[in-house]
């Protein structure tokens, strides 16, 4: 018999984001009410005030770091956490939000704000791990709720998810699907994307628009020969990789290769 | 009454869409190609109407487009990017899962599928590819019993090819393009001024059985005659070509080749060449579980040696290079898998170069190293 073991405890904590991967976990409602004896869940949405306080055996994090008081925020939720996950693509590579660190910051909030004097935020997006030690990135903009329960499930049970960091080609061929590159002659980024979302846009005929990052290996220079093949021209190869993982190493290097 | 088993018998269309109706009427799940969204793909057919009749295919480097003949043949078109191993070695199967309850716990092992499959219009080289799969999966001791599954009592009817693809080499590879055995029932299409036909040859039992059920007349000598032709004049028309029978060596002696390096720069590592492959096997185990732990399940899927987590050994990857990972995929099909197997691992499908998206030609990286290599 296993001893009475107190119930594990579940945060998820949002910076800088849509709540779209917010919106992933609430989906998986039905997943998590059946168990809802079994861990105790806390969020902490938009939790900008109040100060943080218990132990966490597992955070998940969504959103970037935009401000000075989120710089401060996060490692606090870390000191709380025995296991740290950030969840999508603000969280992992800085968001679309990450546009900001290609610019003048300034331009932006007096475009945006009538009185920008009133606004403090960081010149930069950035993810997470630029700031604290992460346990695991959960990719995705939004992250897919099979894999974000997947996760949930490896980490309270101590086991390693099984998620992979292959491309995207690879779910695109185990389901069957036709290449859109290859058949259609439709620019995809799924070879230099992470796997995750199922090959989602490529079963729908549509190229797929790099929103799981890149994968663990991507050779952006050599798919962007068959892009131009397929007409892309510089313009474009500067702005398909500016998107929700913009600021990701290889995609960010990919599009300073191209000029705007 | 038996038929001989030298005898070609000619099957109008009518008989072969009994064919078919008699296969579902003994309760097999029959596949064949059929049209869809832009590819020739395989699917399970309710009839004739099913096949992609009129259509063929343009095939290159990272290059594929269906295009129309300007006659009805059922068969008229290559290879596309699927083959016989998603029904026979499916890419996603759990093998068992356990449940627990109280102190007790219950296992259940996978589901085996109840009917048999027909598969129809199978290729000479994918006759050799389920051969080659077979020796992986059923040799020795421990056969897989998923597969086995699968395999046991699978009819085939074979096709033999009019048209060679853009990239097939299966006659370099001597896998093809006319189907020699393997097959329950092989056909040759002939479409002349006596109409559209099928020579039928049988090659087991259960062929000669549902031939002998199936509306036919013997062939003419002049129609075996041109059935051959048809045969011989694909093999001339290949679109590659790969000189096959010193590639072992050839290649075990070249593997600091700076051709590995420079095909590295290309290739993209997005495993599609593996997926593609008709022969390629291996699998990645996942372990799932649920939120109380309740229930765990285990899976395999296919996996390719184009991915990092492929060679995780202890402590990490030892193919962290795409040059380590594409060499292990060359040297794999074409010299250690006459190690490991005992034949090539390698058919001439040509489906790898046409589904590899920067279009890497495998008879060509042979080529350059062959040309410059160590010899
Ligand atoms: S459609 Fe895109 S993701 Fe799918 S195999 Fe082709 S290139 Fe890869
Ligand atoms: S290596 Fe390429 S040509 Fe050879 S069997 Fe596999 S897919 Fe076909
Ligand atoms: S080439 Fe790679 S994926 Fe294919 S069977 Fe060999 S090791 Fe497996
Ligand atoms: S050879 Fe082509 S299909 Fe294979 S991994 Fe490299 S780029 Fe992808």
């Amino acid at each position: 018999m296993t001893a009475p073991h107190r119930r594990p405890r579940l945060a998820v904590w949002k910076f800088a984001s849509c709540d779209g991967c917010q919106l992933s976990l609430l989906d998986c409602e039905d997943e998590l009410l059946a168990v809802a004896g079994a861990i105790d869940i806390a969020y902490f949405p938009e939790a900008t005030r109040g100060a943080v306080s218990g132990h966490y055996d597992l955070s998940l994090v969504e959103g970037s770091i935009t401000t000075a008081h989120d710089a401060e925020r996060i490692r606090q939720v870390r000191g709380r956490s025995a296991r740290l996950v950030t969840i999508g693509a603000c969280a992992t590579s800085g968001g679309i939000q990450a546009l900001r660190n290609f610019a003048d910051i300034r331009d932006f909030t007096a475009a945006v704000y009538a009185r920008p004097d009133y606004i403090s935020t960081l010149a930069t997006s950035t993810p997470i791990a630029g700031h604290v030690a992460v346990d695991f990135e959960l990719r995705g903009c939004p992250v897919n709720k099979r894999q974000l329960l997947e996760v949930i499930c490896a980490f309270l049970a101590g086991r390693r998810p099984a998620v992979a960091a292959h491309s995207v080609c690879m779910e695109c061929k185990l389901k069957g699907n036709l290449c859109v590159m290859v058949a259609h002659g439709t620019a995809c980024l799924g070879p230099v994307t992470h796997a995750g979302c199922g090959a989602l846009c490529p079963a729908y005929h549509r190229g797929c628009y790099g929103c799981y990052g890149p994968q663990e290996t991507p050779n952006t220079a050599s798919l962007g020969g068959s892009l131009r093949a397929l007409g892309m021209d510089e313009r474009a190869l500067h702005r398909i990789y500016r998107t929700f993982n913009a600021n990701a190493e290889a995609f960010r290097c990919e599009s300073d290769r191209h000029a705007d | 009454m038996p038929t001989d088993a030298d005898q070609l018998l000619a099957v109008t269309l009518d008989g072969l869409s009994g064919l078919i109706a008699a296969l579902i009427r003994r309760g097999y799940r029959v596949a064949g190609p059929t049209v869809r969204d832009g590819i020739i793909g395989y699917d399970e057919i309710a009839s004739l109407e099913d096949l992609p009749r009129g259509w063929s295919d343009e095939q290159r480097g990272g290059h594929y487009r269906l295009v129309r003949r300007d006659d009805e043949a059922l068969f008229g078109y290559a290879v596309g990017p699927h083959s016989w191993k998603r029904y026979l070695h499916p890419p996603l199967l759990q093998l068992w899962r356990a449940r627990r309850n109280g102190d007790a716990t219950a296992l259940e092992s996978d589901p085996r599928p109840r009917e048999r499959f027909a598969f129809i219009g199978v290729r000479s080289c994918e006759l050799h590819a389920i051969a080659i799969q077979d020796e992986v999966f059923l040799r020795g001791r421990h056969a897989d019993p998923h597969y086995r599954a699968r395999r046991d009592g699978a009819v085939l009817i074979a096709v033999n090819c009019a048209v060679a693809g853009g990239t097939c080499f299966c006659a370099s590879m001597k896998t093809g393009p006319r189907a020699t055995a393997g097959f329950d029932i092989a056909l040759t299409e002939l479409i002349t001024d006596e109409g559209h036909l099928f020579l039928a040859a049988s090659g087991t039992d259960i062929g000669r059985e549902l031939l002998a059920q199936t509306p036919h007349r013997n062939a003419t000598p002049e129609q075996a005659a041109t059935a051959e032709k048809i045969v011989d004049r694909t093999a001339q028309r290949m679109g590659r070509q790969m000189r096959s029978d010193d590639l072992h060596d050839l290649l075990l002696r070249n593997l600091d080749h700076p051709r590995w390096s420079e095909v590295a720069d290309r290739c993209l590592s997005c495993g599609n060449c593996t997926m593609v492959c008709p022969t390629c096997f291996c699998t990645a185990v996942e372990d799932s579980s649920d939120l109380t732990g309740a229930e765990v399940s285990r899976s395999r899927r296919w996996d390719s040696c184009f991915s990092v987590d492929f060679s995780y050994l202890h402590g990490g990857s030892v193919r962290q290079s795409v040059r380590s990972r594409y060499r292990q995929w060359m040297t794999h099909k074409l010299a250690t898998w006459h190690d490991q197997f005992g034949s090539s691992g390698c058919v001439g499908c040509g489906r790898c170069i046409t589904w590899c998206p920067v279009g890497i030609d495998i008879t060509e990286e042979v080529r350059a190293i062959r040309e410059s290599g160590h010899s």
